[in-house]
């Protein structure tokens, strides 16, 4: 089995190193350097794990040969590009999307006929430096057919995983996942772009007025709304993932808080975007998610 | 007549530096910034901008140094007014106590240290350019009324009024100050916050037409507050919002609670929004999207 890894941040990276233990990995980096030192140095783990993987590294994908199933890891403001990159190759191959938020399988459709995995991760780690991630969460990775994929190649999929030392699981219907994440995310991602703040215990606190915990949940129930008109049963309560989460003492940066703090793009259009989008499609009202969508945005818009 | 300004910032500064101006006014400063206060003293209050004028009064950051004074006006930030009005009570137990102030709840908290209190509003604007000088950016009117609960006598209302409007400050003295106040909060609450959050300049609020939505969603909410207990706004904050956000007018301008974020300081987003939701909470109107707006502004102070 060769597996190929588009997009080498912390997930990416984790995905390839494990993988790459029990399989063929190839890796598609952005940069020429970063492609350079992989294939140099390979891949070192640590934290939960600690190993070094030899992976074999390319910043272009024309020097990538054929491969089984490609993972796309990148971030979503990275995901078009990187679909681009596979058009026109690969045929037979099938793509997992592990993107926040909704809609990346549809990116991934519009630039090729391949089969699709969707898979949304809670696993988390942090990158070092291009050769060293740092595995910190191991919390699982869901699978799910995309239409017409047989459950058997999802399953398959879930085996390599769980083979490789992470945790995996193959689910026939990843939607209630999916949204329970979506949810939180919107909620969490976007609370935080907006005050600085990681997250903490001030997601969860309810007791004075403008406590941030009333706004949390008032967005997670508006997520559910849209949720239940979607036909959707969630896997988890959002708003029990947010108290859980900010119970864990270190407290998370959520990616789209160092986005904006970097003044880089957000993945405010699939995750919030996305949310918002549903709620009209479905007749919702959805006026809290739909305002910290529209300042996400409009924070966006700041840095130029 | 004597008159001390409580809070000689920009605002208060417009005040006094103009009032001073006049043979039959006796002007008095209050200030806990003595740098200021000693510049004051030594080469007078001086304005540039909208209007040149250099005022000689007395500043002090002694209360008990205040001599008996006929009206106080009370130009401090709103999270400062009970301090100020406490320290300063003893000079107005004979005379009158206005506020200039932002926001919602400056006159409950005044009228916890006055027997005789007046409901105000000012449009005037500036900055401190350094002790002693303030810049004068935009003229404007300034309503005053009695402050119902405990009003300063109409005839008072109109001689400082009156004494406001020879100096170059046209101030109108009316029976229910309620109308002009509200529209201002409203205007701020439903402009300022947004700024804050998007780091977006006045009129790149109002030229994103989701954003301008949101605007709207929040100026209704303020609306609706304000009609149910009976207030009949002078003018449309909407009106205000799209005149502000012309070229030639404030396109430019950065909101003072987006210069306060920037500065990390504390805003004034619990007079503006908070008061908003406080009021309508207590004659029954929902203000979902302007306590979000305060929560994640409060949340925004948290993360300094």
């Amino acid at each position: 089995m060769r597996v190929c890894v588009i997009g080498a941040g912390a997930i990416g990276s984790l995905f390839a190193a494990h993988l790459a233990t029990v399989a063929d990995v190839l890796v598609l980096t952005r940069r020429q350097e970063h492609a350079q030192e992989l294939n140099h140095r390979g891949l070192r783990v640590t934290g939960r794990h600690d190993f070094t993987a030899s992976v074999t590294a390319a910043a272009d994908p024309r020097d990538l040969p054929e491969f089984d199933v490609g993972i796309i890891a990148t971030k979503a403001t990275g995901l078009e590009d990187a679909a681009e990159s596979l058009a026109g190759r690969f045929e037979g191959a099938t793509i997992v999307t592990v993107q926040n938020g909704l809609g990346a399988e549809e990116v991934v459709r519009s630039h090729g006929n391949w089969q699709l995995i969707s898979a949304v991760t809670f696993m988390s780690g942090t990158k070092h430096s291009d050769t060293h991630v740092e595995y910190i969460l191991d919390t699982p990775t869901w699978l799910g057919p995309y239409r017409e994929t047989p459950y058997e190649r999802v399953q398959e999929l879930a085996r390599l995983l769980v083979d490789s030392g992470l945790e995996a699981e193959a689910l026939p219907d990843l939607r209630p996942a999916q949204w329970s994440k979506l949810i939180f995310n919107a909620t969490v991602n976007g609370v935080a772009a907006l005050t600085g703040l990681p997250h903490d215990a001030h997601f969860a606190e309810e007791d004075g007025d403008s406590d941030l915990g009333h706004l949390v949940h008032a967005l997670v129930d508006e997520g559910k709304l849209v949720a239940a008109a979607a036909e959707v049963e969630l896997r988890d309560d959002p708003w029990e993932m947010n108290v859980l989460a900010t119970k864990r003492g270190s407290a998370h940066r959520p990616s789209m808080l160092e986005d904006v703090e970097a003044r880089r793009p957000t993945e405010v259009e699939l995750i919030n975007g996305a949310l918002v989008r549903e709620a009209e499609r479905h007749g919702v009202d959805a006026p809290l998610q739909n305002a910290v969508y529209r300042l996400v945005v409009a924070r966006e818009a700041s840095y130029s | 007549m004597r008159v001390c300004v409580v809070g000689c910032g920009a605002v208060g500064s417009l005040f006094a530096a103009n009032l001073a101006r006049l043979e039959d006014v006796e002007v008095w400063a209050y200030d806990l910034f003595e740098e200021h206060v000693e510049a004051i003293n030594r080469i007078g209050l001086r304005l540039s901008g909208a209007g040149e004028v250099l005022g000689r009064l007395t500043a002090t950051s002694d209360p008990a140094a205040l001599p008996a004074c006929d009206f106080g006006i009370v130009a401090t930030k709103a999270m400062h007014t009970s301090a100020a009005v406490e320290a300063t009570a003893a000079a107005f137990t004979g005379g009158c106590v206005a506020t200039v102030q932002n926001g919602l709840g400056n006159e409950e908290a005044i009228a916890e240290h006055a027997e005789r209190v007046i409901r105000g509003t000012t449009f005037p604007a500036g900055k401190l350019l350094e002790p002693g000088h303030v810049q004068w950016d935009v003229k404007g009117d300034t309503t005053l009324g009695p402050f119902e609960p405990r009003p300063a006598p109409f005839s008072e209302v109109e001689r400082l009024a009156d004494a406001c409007t020879r100096a170059g400050m046209p101030t109108a003295a009316v029976r229910d100050a309620r109308g002009p106040q509200w529209r201002k909060v409203i205007f701020n609450a439903a402009t300022n916050p947004v700024g804050a959050l998007t780091r977006l300049t006045h009129g790149r609020v109002c030229e994103d037409p989701e954003l301008r939505r949101l605007v709207t969603g929040l100026v209704d909410e303020g609306k609706a507050v304000a009609a149910a207990q009976g207030i009949e706004l002078d003018a449309d904050p909407e009106d205000l919002i799209d005149h502000a956000a012309k070229r030639e007018v404030a396109y430019d301008h950065k909101a003072s609670m987006l210069q306060d974020v920037e500065a990390q300081r504390p805003t004034e987003i619990d007079y503006l929004n908070g008061g908003i939701v406080r009021f309508g909470r207590e004659h029954g109107v929902p203000t979902p999207l302007n306590r979000a707006i305060w929560s994640l502004v409060k949340g925004l102070e948290q993360s300094w």
